[in-house]
């Protein structure tokens, strides 16, 4: 049976405000999925609320895993579970050196029973894997040496983001906009990587991925099977790859005026720039 | 044959019986020790209106609790300490309740004129030597009545001492451990000759979890031009002991110290740690490390005192608190008017991982040239949730999470140290510590 990430009238609101409004959304491992959409429209609250984020309420709705109910799980309990996400801003934990950070996480996403303080991936074997997967990126082998995220320019957190993708292989993927910040170049090569990493099969099925895009380089290389476009906290189109074509040559217009509601919606959201959406 | 009174308290009678023991010191020490005593007797215990001691309560304490150091309480087994974990060293001074158990010293390092041990004995067997050092009286006498209570009645103690242009690669050691109810009234000397090089390495204990016991000690660095001084004192105390320090360097002419304390015990501690740089390009590096938990309560003076043109001063202190402990840093940056193109900085961090905690964090500055860089800087917060919702994305627990960002908080300092025996044992104090957290509560960001 291919596992499926399930999302079902999805409710969500932020210190009270309602960010989301209803969004259906179904994943199976193996698809490409691209979420398109304005800024402030609610993708990454998408993400965020798929993740577990304390300040992020559900409201309504609901998430499923292989028919299980992620709600009840906190967000060590859903990476644990598979899914992942690649943050737009991800955070930094200064002392903490990558390799240090990505060897624990890895080894409880591998072992989603571990207990505390059993051991983890033995350490040879870990860094043979980690430098394999950095050369993979192109990225120095003194990047593990660094502090998680301190200090990283924007291009190095993308690219740090996608590293701990390959690491810990979840079966479900969220990808915030994780082509901005990056010249072309790296923009390829994320590209790639992304694709050769979402390819691996694990007990024969591919990853399933949400690409969160306002650009077509991410897409190039991995052509979404469905491209969802959101507005005013609710998916308001389907479509194949040829909508986001569309989308990222001729805009939202179109969009906007085929549902009015949800562009008014949208232009409540907007107002409030405290909530990062 | 003179039969030593029975020392009992603090009282004039004890301090004679203290003297009557202690007949083969020096003359001119004696004298220092009167006039201190006298000094002692004069002053006042702080009073809760004195701005230093406004937020450290010492009503609790009782001196008539403790008595002077005799020469009669025998060293028990002690464990070995936490500093010197596969360190070969130049030499070793356990000490019990203020006074030297044992000593040791390698031959080829004694051979260079190198003076390593017990301050009792080598202020004894080089007086005329160390006369000049006491002389300058690094660390004022006068300060408080437990400065003049620790110069009138030092016992014990260590001295280093490495002439002029002598360099030693090895690590000096010295472990002072209280028994319970013991008092521990050491004085830590070092002297470092022009251009001399050396690292001590200064840690000490109680022989069990729940002794009380007083200490009240002075430490004082003479750093000659040229010289190189790493000093590490960690203090791994029971949870009942007092803990009264004045603390103090002078750095002259283009010398270095690396000066890095540990603080983990004590019951209450009240230390003030002074640098002072008092020759042209002179340059020191302080670390502080502190992790309190239960009722305790830290409380530091950093003073650094800049003299001289050229000097470079840099202060890093971080404190992890749990439970209702508490921790007080003043820091204070002064530059003289001749200590043009001084570069000062001064930080306190505090991780606060409970909401009964409390850490107050008072820089200062107090400048008097016009042609200097001094900046200082304090946080007080609480684990970042948000680091821990990132975390636990990556699949650690809430518990994990928390326990590596502590670890990474004090990551930042161990950094900064350059012995590698001590940025481990820090680091594996601290991981036992942050082992033992409890889930703290999520805050309400």
């Amino acid at each position: 049976m291919t596992e499926t990430l399930k999302i079902a009238d999805l409710h969500v609101a932020v210190e009270g405000k309602p960010i989301l409004r209803g969004v259906n959304l179904t994943i199976r491992r193996g698809e490409t999925h691209a979420l398109m959409g304005p800024n402030g429209s609610g993708k990454s609250t998408l993400g965020n609320a798929v993740m577990g984020h304390p300040s992020y309420e559900v409201t309504g709705g609901t998430i499923e895993l292989n028919g299980e109910n992620v709600l009840e799980w906190d967000a060590s309990e859903r990476a644990r579970a598979g899914i992942f996400m690649a943050f737009q801003r991800p955070m930094s934990i200064p002392g903490v050196k990558m390799a240090d950070f990505l060897r624990h996480a890895a080894t409880n996403v591998r072992n989603p029973d571990r207990k505390e303080g059993a051991d983890l991936i033995p350490m040879r074997e870990f860094r043979k894997e980690l430098k394999e997967k950095m050369a993979d990126l192109r990225m120095d082998v003194e990047f593990a040496r660094r502090y998680v995220n301190d200090g990283f320019s924007g291009g190095e957190m993308k690219r740090a983001e996608i590293l701990q993708l390959a690491m810990l292989r979840p079966k479900f993927a969220i990808l915030d906009e994780t082509d901005s910040g990056l010249d072309v170049d790296a923009v390829k090569l994320a590209s790639q990587s992304i694709a050769q990493i979402s390819q691996e099969t694990d007990k024969g099925q591919e990853m399933g991925i949400l690409i969160i895009t306002h650009h077509d380089k991410l897409l190039d290389q991995n052509t979404p099977d469905f491209t969802h476009v959101m507005l005013g906290g609710k998916i308001v189109e389907t479509g194949g790859v040829e909508l986001a074509r569309e989308l990222y040559t001729e805009g939202y217009d179109r969009v906007r005026a085929a549902h009015p509601d949800a562009a008014k919606l949208e232009a409540e959201l907007q107002e409030n720039d405290a909530v990062a959406v | 044959m003179m039969t030593a009174t029975a020392i009992q308290g603090f009282t004039q009678v004890d301090f004679d019986a203290f003297l009557a023991l202690r007949a083969e010191e020096p003359a001119w020490l004696t004298t220092l020790r009167k006039d201190a005593w006298q000094r002692f007797e004069a002053l006042d215990w702080p009073a809760r209106n004195e701005e230093e001691w406004s937020r450290t309560d010492i009503r609790l304490f009782h001196l008539d609790r403790f008595a002077m150091p005799t020469t009669s309480d025998v060293a028990p087994p002690l464990a070995p300490g936490l500093l010197t974990h596969d360190v070969d060293l130049a030499g070793q001074l356990i000490g019990y309740n203020s006074q030297a158990a044992t000593e040791s010293l390698a031959e080829e390092i004694a051979s260079q004129g190198v003076l390593f041990g017990s301050l009792d004995r080598l202020v004894i067997e080089q007086g005329d030597l160390l006369r000049p050092y006491f002389d300058r009286e690094v660390v004022n006498r006068s300060k408080d009545k437990f400065a003049a209570l620790h110069a009138a009645c030092w016992s014990g103690g260590t001295l280093l001492y490495v002439p002029k242009g002598v360099a030693m690669e090895k690590p000096f050691h010295a472990l002072s451990a209280l028994g319970d109810g013991g008092i521990d009234l050491s004085k830590t000397l070092v002297i470092l000759g022009d251009g001399a090089e050396a690292t001590l390495l200064t840690e000490t204990a109680s022989t069990s979890e729940t002794d009380s016991g007083l200490h009240c000690g002075s430490i004082e660095l003479i750093v000659e031009p040229e010289a190189k001084l790493r000093y590490v004192n960690l203090q791994n105390w029971s949870k009942g002991v007092w803990h009264f320090a004045h603390q103090k360097a002078t750095v002259d002419r283009n010398a270095t110290l690396q000066w890095t304390i540990g603080a983990l015990g004590a019951k209450l501690a009240k230390v003030n740690q002074e640098v002072a740089l008092t020759g042209p390009d002179a340059e020191v590096q302080v670390n502080g490390v502190m992790f309190t938990e239960g009722r305790q309560h830290l409380s530091y003076n950093t003073h650094q005192h800049h003299q001289a043109p050229y000097c470079r001063s840099d202060l890093l202190y971080k404190s992890a608190l749990q439970d209702r402990a508490r921790t007080v840093w003043r820091g204070m940056i002064k530059v003289d008017v001749a200590a043009q193109r001084t570069d000062a900085y001064q930080r306190n961090d505090n991780l606060m991982l409970a909401p009964t905690a409390r850490a107050d964090s008072i820089p200062g500055l107090e400048i008097e040239a016009d042609d200097v860089r001094c900046t200082h800087g304090s946080t007080s917060g609480r684990v970042d949730e948000s680091q821990v919702f990132y975390a636990m994305t990556r699949g650690f627990t809430r518990t994990e999470a928390v326990r590596m960002i502590v670890a990474g908080f004090f990551q930042q300092v161990f950094d900064r140290i350059s012995i590698e025996s001590v940025r481990v044992a820090l680091g594996e104090a601290i991981a036992q510590r942050v082992q033992d957290l409890d889930q703290p509560t999520p805050s309400a960001n």
